[in-house]
C-alpha cells in the first residue's frame, strides 16, 4: 500500500490532545488516514482509542490539535456534524431502531419524499438497491429487529456510508459475530475500501487486524506509539507495541526466584465456566504473587470473576487447605478469605455516594453481618489508619468516595479488602488509569502484602510490572490458560511470545 | 461535626417547610394551634393532622427503605386494602383480637415477600413487579370481603382507629412508635448503610460480599408490614373494610412524602425522619385546604400547586442559588467544594 501512503491523506489529525480532570486521555496524537485504506487502531483499555474517535467525530471537544479532511481544516461539533462532513461511525452495539423497518432505518431523517410526504414505495425501492450493493437480499419492509446482529451491522454500515461516504469508523464491529459473519463483513469492508473510502477499524482480535488492515496505529496511555504498514510488522512486534515497556529503567529482567516448593493452600482443579473461561488448574501458595498476562478479552477478568464467585463456575472444584469449599457467590469467596478489586472501579468497585469510611468498612461489615455493626469509633479508627498507611488523599474520612481521584479510589478499594484481613487477594488491573506516583505506591504495597504472607493474583497489561513482583505468571489467550512462566523464565519477551503465538486456526 | 448537628442539617429543609405550611394555615385560622383535652384525649387541628396522616406516614416508612434500594412499591395501597379486609374478616368470623391482628400483619408480610421475590430473584423492575400486586391486590381484597363493605363492631379493633393512649390518638402512637423503632433498627445496626450501598451500586455491593438479595426482600417485607399496620388503622377508623377505597392512591402520597423528605428516587442516602415530616407536610396541606373552606373540587388542584412549590423550593437548582438552603446536605456541600477548587 506504499503508493497509497504517498498520496494526499483523506484525514489528517495532528497534535490531538484531550485532558480529563486528573488524566491526560490523549497526548498530542497524530493520525492520518489515506483514501482507500483500512487502518486498524489498536491499544488496551484506556489507551485512548475511543477518546481519539470521539475527538475526530466531535463527540468530545478536543483541547488541542487540528483535524484536516481532504486538506481542509474541519471542526465537527458532534456526530451529526461529522456525518455532514463525511465521517460516519458504526459502534459495537448497533445503535439503530430495531422496531422500525430496514428501509426506515436506512433513510431515517433523509426519507425520500413526494409532494412533501414520505414515499414508502420509493424508500423501499432505494433500500433494496442499496442492500443489493452489500450482497444482502432481504425484504426492506421487515423490522430490523428480525435480523441477526451481523445483518444489522451491515445495515448500520450502509446507512453510515450513504450519509457520509468518505470516512467510516468501525468500533469493534466483529465483537459479537461468528466466523462466517466476520468473513461477510470483511468482504464488505474490502469493497468499500476499493470504492475509495477510508476505514478506521478498531478490534482486539489480532488475527482480524492482520487479515483486513493495510496500516496499524497503536496507542498506549494516551500517547501514539507508532503507525506501521501491516505487511512490515509481525504479531510479536505488535503485542510489544501495545503492552510496551513503561517501567524499563526500574525493573529487573526476570521474575523473582520461585518460592521454596511449599504446600499450596488453595487448589482449583478443572475450574471453569462455559463461554467465559475454559477449565484450568491453579494452585496458590502462601505469600505467593501469581501474575496473569493476556490481551483484553482473553479471559483474564473472566478467570478472576470465576475464582471470586461473581460468575458461578460450572466445572471443577476448589479446595482450601485440602478441604473442598463452596464458591458460588462473592459471599462464599469472602467467607473463604478472598478479596477482589475489580478492573472497572466505578461500576464494580466503589459505592460513590458513601463516604471513604463506609467504603472501607463495607466488606468487613458484610462479612460479620448487619446485626453486629462495627462500632462507630472503630470505623473511624480503621478509616484513619488506612488513609495514613495507604496515603489516601482525601480531606477527611467522611468525604464521598466518588469525589476522590482514580488512584485514591483504588486505594480505598484495597483498604476495603485489607480491612477483612484476606488470605487471597485478586487484583484486576490495580494500576490502570492512575497517576505515576500512586502507581509506584500500589506496586510497593503488593510486595509488602506478599511479604506478610498474603497470596495475590494480579492481572495486568503492564508486563514489566508483572515481571517486577510475580513469582509465577500465567498467560491467558482465547479464554484458555496457555502458559505458565516460573522464576527466570518470567520475562516480557516470553510473555509476549506466549500471548502472540498464532491462534490455532480460529479466526474469530 | 457531631452526628446531631448533621442530622438537624439533614432535616432542616423539611422542618422549615412544615413550619411554613403550618404558619400559613394559622394566619388564615388564628385558632389553629388551640389544643384541648377532653375525655383523656387531646383534640385540635394539629392533633388531627398527626392522626389523619397516620396511614401515609406508615407507608412512607416502608417506602423510604424501598426507594433507598433504588426500588419503588406501588402496591402499598392495595396491600392496605387486603390487610384491612383480613382484619375485618377475622373479627367478624369470631377470632380474637390477637389472632385477627396477627393474620392481617402476616398478610402484609406475605405481600411484601411476593414483591421482594419478584424484584430480587426474578430481577423484574420494581415498578412493574409491584404494579402486579397493585392491580391484583384490590381484587384479592374484594374476594375476602365478598364484594361488600365488611363492617364490624368489635370495640377492641375499633380502638386502633379511634382509641387513645397517653392522651394521643392510637394511630399517632402507632406511626410514631413504628417510625422510631425502624429508624432505631436501621441506624443502630449496619442495615441502613447496607441498604444505601445496595441502592447506590448493586453490583459493587454484591461483589463486596453483601447479601443483596436478602436485603432487597427485607425492604419489601418491611413495606408490606407498614402497609398492614396502615390497613388495620384505616379499617378500624371506618369500622369496616372497603376493598375498593381503602388506601386508594395512598402509594402516591407515600412516594411524595419520601421525595419531599429528600430521599432520591435513584436510591442511596435516606432519612426516615425526613420522610415522616414529609408525610406530615402532605397532611397539613390537606387539612389546611379543608379548613380554608374552598369548594372541595379545588382541593386536588391546590394540593398539587402547593406540592409543586415545595418541590421547586427544595430542588437542587434552586438550592444552590439560595443562601438559605445552602448547607442542607453533606454531599451537596462536598460537591460544591470540588467545584470551587
Amino acid at each position: 500500500m506504499s503508493e497509497v501512503a504517498n498520496s494526499r491523506p483523506l484525514l489528517r489529525a495532528t497534535g490531538v490532545t484531550k485532558i480529563f480532570p486528573g488524566t491526560v486521555a490523549l497526548d498530542h496524537v497524530d493520525f492520518t488516514l489515506q483514501p482507500a485504506e483500512v487502518h486498524a487502531l489498536l491499544g488496551e483499555n484506556g489507551a485512548g482509542k475511543s477518546t481519539l474517535i470521539k475527538c475526530l467525530t466531535g463527540a468530545y471537544r478536543r483541547d488541542d490539535g487540528d483535524i484536516l479532511l481532504n486538506g481542509e481544516p474541519v471542526d465537527p461539533r458532534g456526530t451529526l456534524d461529522a456525518q455532514s462532513y463525511g465521517i460516519g461511525t458504526v459502534y459495537q452495539e448497533v445503535n439503530l431502531l430495531p422496531n422500525l423497518s430496514v428501509a426506515e432505518n436506512l433513510f431515517l431523517g433523509h426519507q425520500p419524499t413526494r409532494f412533501g410526504m414520505i414515499s414508502g414505495r420509493e424508500m423501499t425501492r432505494r433500500a433494496r438497491e442499496t442492500l443489493s450493493q452489500y450482497g444482502l437480499d432481504i425484504d426492506p419492509a421487515r423490522s430490523l429487529g428480525d435480523f441477526s446482529v451481523a445483518v444489522q451491522q451491515v445495515i448500520a454500515i450502509a446507512r453510515a456510508v450513504n450519509l457520509s461516504g468518505k470516512v467510516l469508523i468501525l468500533d469493534e464491529p466483529t465483537a459479537s459475530l461468528d466466523s462466517g459473519e466476520v468473513k461477510m463483513l470483511f468482504d464488505i469492508i474490502r469493497s468499500l475500501r476499493d470504492r475509495g473510502i477510508g476505514i478506521i477499524f478498531i478490534s482486539h482480535f489480532l488475527d482480524q487486524v492482520f487479515e483486513i488492515s493495510d496500516r496499524v496505529t497503536v496507542l498506549r496511555n494516551g500517547r501514539l506509539i507508532g503507525t506501521e504498514d501491516a505487511a512490515n510488522i509481525d504479531r510479536v512486534q505488535l503485542v510489544n507495541m501495545m503492552l510496551g515497556r513503561e517501567l524499563e529503567h526500574e525493573t529487573r529482567e526476570t521474575g523473582k526466584t520461585d518460592l521454596a516448593p511449599g504446600a499450596p493452600w488453595l487448589e482449583f482443579d478443572d475450574f471453569g465456566k462455559k463461554g467465559r473461561i475454559a477449565p484450568f488448574d491453579l494452585k496458590i501458595r502462601p505469600g505467593e504473587v501469581v501474575g496473569m498476562a493476556g490481551l483484553l478479552g482473553s479471559g483474564r477478568t473472566e478467570t478472576a470473576e470465576t475464582l471470586f464467585g461473581a460468575v458461578t463456575h460450572d466445572s471443577g472444584t476448589a479446595r482450601s487447605r485440602g478441604e473442598e469449599i463452596e464458591l458460588r457467590s462473592p459471599r462464599d469467596a469472602v467467607a473463604a478469605g478472598f478479596g477482589f478489586c475489580p478492573e472497572d472501579r466505578k461500576i464494580d468497585g466503589i459505592i460513590a455516594d458513601l463516604s471513604v469510611r463506609e467504603n472501607i468498612i463495607l466488606a468487613l461489615q458484610a462479612r460479620i453481618g448487619w446485626a453486629r455493626p462495627v462500632p462507630r469509633r472503630r470505623q473511624a479508627e480503621m478509616a484513619e489508619d488506612f488513609i495514613r498507611r495507604l496515603d489516601i488523599r482525601t480531606s477527611d474520612a467522611e468525604k464521598p468516595v466518588g469525589l476522590l481521584s482514580g488512584g485514591n479510589q483504588q486505594k480505598v478499594l484495597l483498604a476495603r479488602w485489607l480491612a477483612t484481613n484476606p488470605k487471597f487477594l485478586i487484583l484486576d488491573e490495580p494500576t490502570r488509569g492512575i497517576d505515576v506516583g500512586a502507581h509506584a505506591e500500589i506496586i510497593h504495597l503488593i510486595e509488602e502484602l506478599c511479604a506478610e504472607g498474603m497470596s495475590l493474583l494480579v492481572i495486568s497489561s503492564e508486563l514489566d510490572e508483572l515481571v517486577a513482583y510475580s513469582h509465577r505468571v500465567i498467560v491467558v489467550r482465547d479464554r484458555h490458560h496457555v502458559a505458565e512462566l516460573v522464576g527466570a523464565d518470567i520475562t516480557t519477551d516470553n510473555m509476549v511470545d506466549a500471548i502472540a503465538s498464532a491462534h490455532n486456526g480460529s479466526a474469530t | 461535626m457531631s452526628g446531631t448537628a448533621r442530622f438537624l442539617r439533614r432535616i432542616a429543609p423539611q422542618l422549615i417547610t412544615l413550619a411554613f405550611v403550618l404558619a400559613l394555615i394559622s394566619v388564615m385560622f388564628p385558632g389553629f394551634f388551640n389544643i384541648s383535652i377532653a375525655n383523656g384525649r387531646l383534640y385540635g387541628s394539629p392533633i388531627d393532622i398527626l392522626n389523619r396522616g397516620a396511614p401515609v406516614a406508615l407507608l412512607a416508612i416502608g417506602m423510604t427503605l424501598v426507594i433507598a434500594t433504588r426500588g419503588i412499591d406501588l402496591s402499598v395501597g392495595a396491600v392496605m386494602a387486603i390487610c384491612g379486609a383480613v382484619s375485618a374478616w377475622g373479627i367478624t368470623q369470631g377470632y380474637d383480637l390477637g389472632s385477627t391482628l396477627l393474620m392481617a400483619v402476616v398478610a402484609g408480610l406475605v405481600c411484601g415477600l411476593w414483591n421482594g421475590i419478584l424484584v430480587s430473584f426474578l430481577g423484574i423492575q420494581p415498578i412493574v413487579a409491584t404494579l402486579i400486586l397493585m392491580v391484583a391486590g384490590r381484587g384479592i381484597a374484594q374476594l375476602i370481603t365478598e364484594g361488600a363493605i365488611l363492617t364490624f363492631n368489635d370495640p377492641n379493633l375499633i380502638f386502633f382507629g379511634s382509641g387513645s393512649l397517653f392522651t394521643l390518638p392510637m394511630p399517632v402512637v402507632i406511626w410514631i412508635v413504628t417510625g422510631l423503632l425502624i429508624t432505631w433498627i436501621v441506624r443502630r445496626t449496619a442495615l441502613g448503610m447496607l441498604i444505601e450501598s445496595v441502592g447506590i451500586n448493586l453490583r459493587a455491593s454484591t461483589l463486596a460480599g453483601i447479601n443483596s438479595r436478602v436485603l432487597l426482600i427485607a425492604v419489601y417485607v418491611t413495606s408490606g408490614f407498614c402497609a398492614a399496620l396502615a390497613g388495620i388503622i384505616a379499617a378500624a377508623d371506618i369500622r369496616g373494610a372497603d376493598a375498593n377505597n381503602a388506601g386508594l392512591w395512598l402509594e402516591l402520597d407515600a412516594i411524595l412524602a419520601v421525595v419531599i423528605g429528600g430521599t432520591s428516587l435513584l436510591g442511596g442516602r435516606f432519612s426516615l425522619i425526613a420522610s415522616l415530616i414529609g408525610a406530615m407536610i402532605i397532611q397539613a396541606v390537606n387539612t389546611g385546604i379543608l379548613l380554608s373552606g374552598f369548594p372541595p373540587e379545588f382541593n386536588l388542584v391546590i394540593k398539587a400547586a402547593i406540592i409543586l412549590i415545595i418541590l421547586v423550593v427544595q430542588s437542587p437548582a434552586l438550592r444552590t442559588g439560595m443562601a438559605f438552603f445552602r448547607k442542607p446536605r453533606q454531599t451537596d456541600v462536598a460537591k460544591k467544594e470540588t467545584v470551587t477548587q
